[in-house]
């Protein structure tokens, strides 16, 4: 059914239709809106059967998950940001026990300094925990893909987190086609875990693994997700023949087959991409994009495949590892080893900086001309950073680097960006 | 008090010198679960507990009372500490019984997510114990645990109570006494040991949440543990226990001291056994045969120095902490029935 | 394309406006994206929100920098922030207030505009005599639609009701209207 929705709004609708049978929520911006919803939808009644806890906190929410879970409940929670980090012992231990807990991350820049806005720090703060990361560009596909993220886990038994643009996708209103419960039903059968906490066949379970087998516990992770690419494709297909949509899936080109130069990216940026970039082919020049849409597995061979005949790759990406650089390009450069292909990395959209079609354009036509250093900065304003650099160079107690940089930007200049 | 603490106060045999009588001195529906043929053993035996371990004694008292209480249904959720360890290197389990052991810190908060699962099953009749050491429950837990309580979340929270961090090799925990030894309270300088005017007491923080029931227990009387284990799960809601259970690695004890040290820290008046109902205190363990701290203190190494002349302020201090609970708790109060 | 972009503070539904009016044009069959651009919650903190409508699906996620229609909310945020930026040349602007262009300093940027394109509403005035709250967002959407033909009152009137089922959204519709009838 269309519906003019809330994208975290349309994602509660999505997490009802699969049919969950304990919620944990938590407040935290920008995801808190879902499980605000999903507690109407059970108090109403529009969720039978299901539990809603109001933890004390995301170590708790995913600490409840961890519980049903291992009790043979379907279990779902939500977060973001800071929330994320403060679960992280629990995310780990999730995906160490093989509990296909699905969570949300509506994904928000890490502090300090504190930042309410999207970034993927949050989400890449995890991404060698062990779990599924999805990627979503859109509220319809963040609809879609949490759908299919509880038939992923289930199949495999391991956690998966659907990651979506904070703000930009959760807080956005927009044309969502929610599908119909006979169609997830078809699509999702009732969860059958493979080990459950039960009286009647008692197990132990998350004792303690020396060095004898934790290598081989670790290598067997490894080894699902490596066997997730094959699924997540499988299952993407099997969506579309009930749904009739293209969502989820390893990675989407945006005419990128035979294109010179290839822009990577993950999430709902690639919306405003398309139109600069269909723009710069409209003035000839040899461009596409492509999505990756699972970070965790990262589809390396299917990467490879889509780029055999790029020259160069630009990847954009709001995260990043300080100390080094680009984390996805990374990813990507590890994908790409053996070949030629230039890998640019772009760090941009960090803590909510708006991403605009003039930047972008910019910012390809330099990647075109190589003259992108590495990593580049995209839209960051070096004034400010020379200013400040220069303050620390003249004295030893140069105070808040943030309060001194927003000083610098201008006060109104800040209020404009509020 | 129930009936079996009616009936072992009515027995006396004095001669034993410890009020306790033993098994086969009582009735049969009095005798302790672990004195029957069909306990279920949850905690079995060829577990890597040390010698004397008071916790190993006081899981298995507890949770054979619970499963005998629940008929069978079941399940725990474990913090990570002693009892997780020595009972579980894989692929060997002492667990007969579902048995989940997730981290440190959220023993309390998964045990709520199963009693969700049970819920939402239909399963109500499998009830869910959360167990853990002083430092997973009054320390690192505490935010998981007090969210448990606020919810009043069908779960029954089990502290065993050694007084610090055994399984790291003893460092000092909110649970610690003043004065003690740990290994980050030394007994060096001035007021040798762990500072006075420090601690958390849980029992009564959990009492503030107003949750049905609250108990303290200890490996001395496992009569009465296994009377509020049992009481425990005939109430729906959070609950909490905590039962004091020495450590002779941590305390520097004689393994064979364990119940006599436990049985001290009650007669001196150092742990109190109270229980409590909806936010009241409902009743008190009397005791019977008081003894000065000195008495329990002498027979723990982390204690030593507290003995020492040049230290009596703090033997004063530990005996006036010993006093206040006394005061407080009425807890020598003669009783008809005990004359 | 149509881009509007609304500028207001913390407590005067600049979200919802943006909401409802996205919520308007779908009602028409068309499609729409309303975006809220707003930081921590608390009122008085003034806060942007943007709508896009189009015949075909959105899919650019930058903010609205080049407008099609302001509307503002709170006409104190003209001495706060650049709230003209990016305005098309042909734009249109919807301003809350009782003052003239003059008194509120615009009249050089309005004289710029094509006749007819800005157009002032004494909104939380119209708003406390029907909803008896001074919430001016409703009042501007109605007042939007006798400006421009992009959406029209009836469908802005059934977005209203989805927004505040029952008697409040009943008031909110009545506000809306009387809005555009006096703007039309």
């Amino acid at each position: 059914m269309l519906k003019q929705i809330e994208g975290s709004h349309a994602v509660a609708e999505a997490v009802a239709l699969c049919r969950p049978e304990v919620i944990s929520a938590y407040p935290i911006t920008p995801q808190t809106h879902i499980v605000e919803d999903l507690g109407t939808l059970v108090k109403d009644g529009t969720i039978e059967n299901c539990e809603f806890l109001l933890v004390e906190s995301e170590f708790g929410a995913l600490s409840a998950c961890i519980g049903s879970s291992a009790a043979g409940a379907r279990s779902y929670t939500a977060t973001s940001s800071q929330g994320m980090l403060f679960m992280m012992e629990a995310v780990y231990n999730a995906s160490g026990m093989g509990l296909p807990i699905v969570m949300t991350v509506g994904n928000r820049a890490i502090g300090a300094p504190i930042n309410i806005w999207n970034d993927w720090g949050d989400s890449m703060s995890a991404r060698d925990a062990g779990w599924l990361q999805l990627f979503v560009e859109s509220n319809q596909q963040a609809v879609d893909v949490h759908i299919q993220a509880f038939k992923l886990a289930e199949e495999l038994s391991l956690p998966v987190m659907v990651c979506m643009d904070g703000f930009i996708l959760t807080h956005s209103y927009s044309q969502v086609d929610i599908p119909e419960q006979s169609q997830v039903d078809e699509f999702l059968p009732a969860f059958e875990p493979r080990q459950v906490l039960d009286p009647a066949a008692p197990l132990s379970m998350g004792a303690m693994v020396g060095p004898e087998a934790f290598t081989e516990v670790r290598f067997l992770g490894h080894q699902k997700q490596l066997d997730a690419l094959d699924l997540i494709p499988q299952q993407a297909a099997e969506f579309e023949a009930i749904f009739g949509r293209d969502s989820g899936g390893l990675i989407k080109s945006f005419e990128s087959e035979g294109a010179e130069t290839v822009v990577i990216t993950l999430g709902s940026v690639i919306g405003t991409m398309k139109e600069v970039l269909a723009g710069m082919r409209d003035d000839g020049h040899s461009i596409g994009a492509l999505t990756i849409r699972s970070f965790r597995p990262f589809p390396s061979d299917a990467l490879r495949a889509a780029l055999k005949d790029a020259k160069r790759v630009i990847v954009f990406e709001k995260c990043l590892a300080v100390g080094m650089g680009g984390i996805v390009s990374m990813n990507v450069r590890m994908a790409l080893k053996d070949s030629d292909t230039l890998v640019q990395s772009v760090i941009g959209g960090l803590g909510g900086r708006p991403i605009t079609r003039a930047g972008l354009r910019r910012m390809f036509e330099k990647g075109l001309r190589d003259e992108l250093e590495e990593p580049h900065f995209h839209d960051i304003n070096m004034d400010i950073v020379n200013r400040e650099l220069e303050r620390e160079k003249q004295q030893r107690r140069s105070g808040s680097v943030a309060e001194n940089i927003l000083r610098d930007g201008g006060v109104v200049a800040a209020a404009k960006t509020i | 008090m129930s009936q079996v603490s009616d009936s072992q106060q009515k027995v006396k045999f004095y001669q034993t010198g410890t009020f306790t009588a033993g098994n086969r001195l009582l009735d049969e529906q009095h005798r302790s679960v672990q004195a029957t043929m069909d306990r279920c053993n949850s905690l079995d035996s060829g577990h890597r507990a040390c010698q004397g371990c008071g916790e190993a004694l006081g899981a298995r008292y507890a949770i054979d009372a619970a499963m005998r209480a629940t008929g069978n249904q079941l399940i725990a959720a474990n913090a990570t500490g002693c009892l997780e360890v020595f009972t579980t290197p894989y692929p060997e389990t002492a667990w007969s019984m579902p048995w989940i052991h997730s981290l440190f810190g959220n023993a309390s908060a998964v045990a709520s997510g199963i009693a969700a699962a049970m819920k939402v099953k239909g399963r109500e009749d499998v009830r869910v114990i959360a167990q853990g050491g002083d430092g997973g429950t009054t320390d690192i837990g505490f935010g998981c645990l007090s969210g448990t309580f606020d919810r009043n979340d069908d779960v029954l929270y089990i502290c065993y109570n050694n007084q610090a961090y055994m399984n790291t090799g003893v460092q000092r925990s909110s649970a610690t006494p003043g004065a003690a030894r740990t290994a980050t309270t030394m007994p060096v300088g001035e007021n040798p040991g762990n500072v006075f005017g420090t601690g958390k007491n849980v029992p009564l923080v959990a009492m503030a949440h107003q949750i049905p029931y609250v108990a303290t227990a200890s490996v001395h009387d496992l009569h009465d543990l296994e009377y509020k284990v049992t009481r425990a799960m005939e109430v729906r809601g959070a609950r909490y226990i905590e039962i004091f259970v020495p450590c002779p690695l941590g305390w520097g004890s004689k393994p064979g001291d364990t119940v006599k040290l436990a049985r001290l820290a009650v007669e001196s008046g150092m742990y109190p056994l109270i229980e409590a109902e909806d936010g009241e205190i409902s009743g008190v363990t009397r005791i019977r045969n008081r003894v000065n701290v000195e008495e329990y203190l002498k027979l723990q190494r982390r204690f030593a120095h507290v003995l020492k002349p040049a230290n009596a302020n703090q033997l004063e201090q530990l005996q006036a902490i010993a006093d206040r609970n006394i005061k407080r708790f009425d807890l020598c109060r003669v009783e008809e029935e005990q004359l | 394309m149509f881009q509007v972009r609304i500028h207001g503070r913390g407590g005067q539904g600049v979200v919802s406006a943006a909401e409802m009016l996205s919520h308007a044009a779908f009602e028409e069959g068309k499609y729409s994206h309303a975006v809220p651009s707003f930081g921590s919650e608390r009122m008085g903190a003034p806060v942007v929100a943007y709508v896009r409508i189009d015949e075909k699906d959105i899919e650019l996620r930058e903010p609205v920098l080049d407008p099609d229609l302001l509307i503002v909310q709170d006409p104190t945020l003209f001495s706060a922030i650049d709230v003209f930026a990016g305005l098309k040349t042909d734009g249109y602007v919807l301003i809350n207030t009782t003052k003239t262009l003059e008194q509120l300093g615009i009249e050089e940027t309005a004289n710029k505009l094509p006749a007819g394109h800005i157009v002032t509403v004494a909104a939380t005035e119209l708003a406390l005599k029907h909803l008896r709250r001074p919430t001016p967002n409703t009042v501007l959407l109605g007042a939007f639609t006798a400006m421009n033909g992009t959406v029209n009152i009836d469908s802005v009137c059934t977005a209203i009701l989805k927004k505040f089922p029952g008697k409040i959204g009943e008031m909110n519709v009545e506000a809306a209207r009387a809005a555009h009838a006096a703007a039309a």
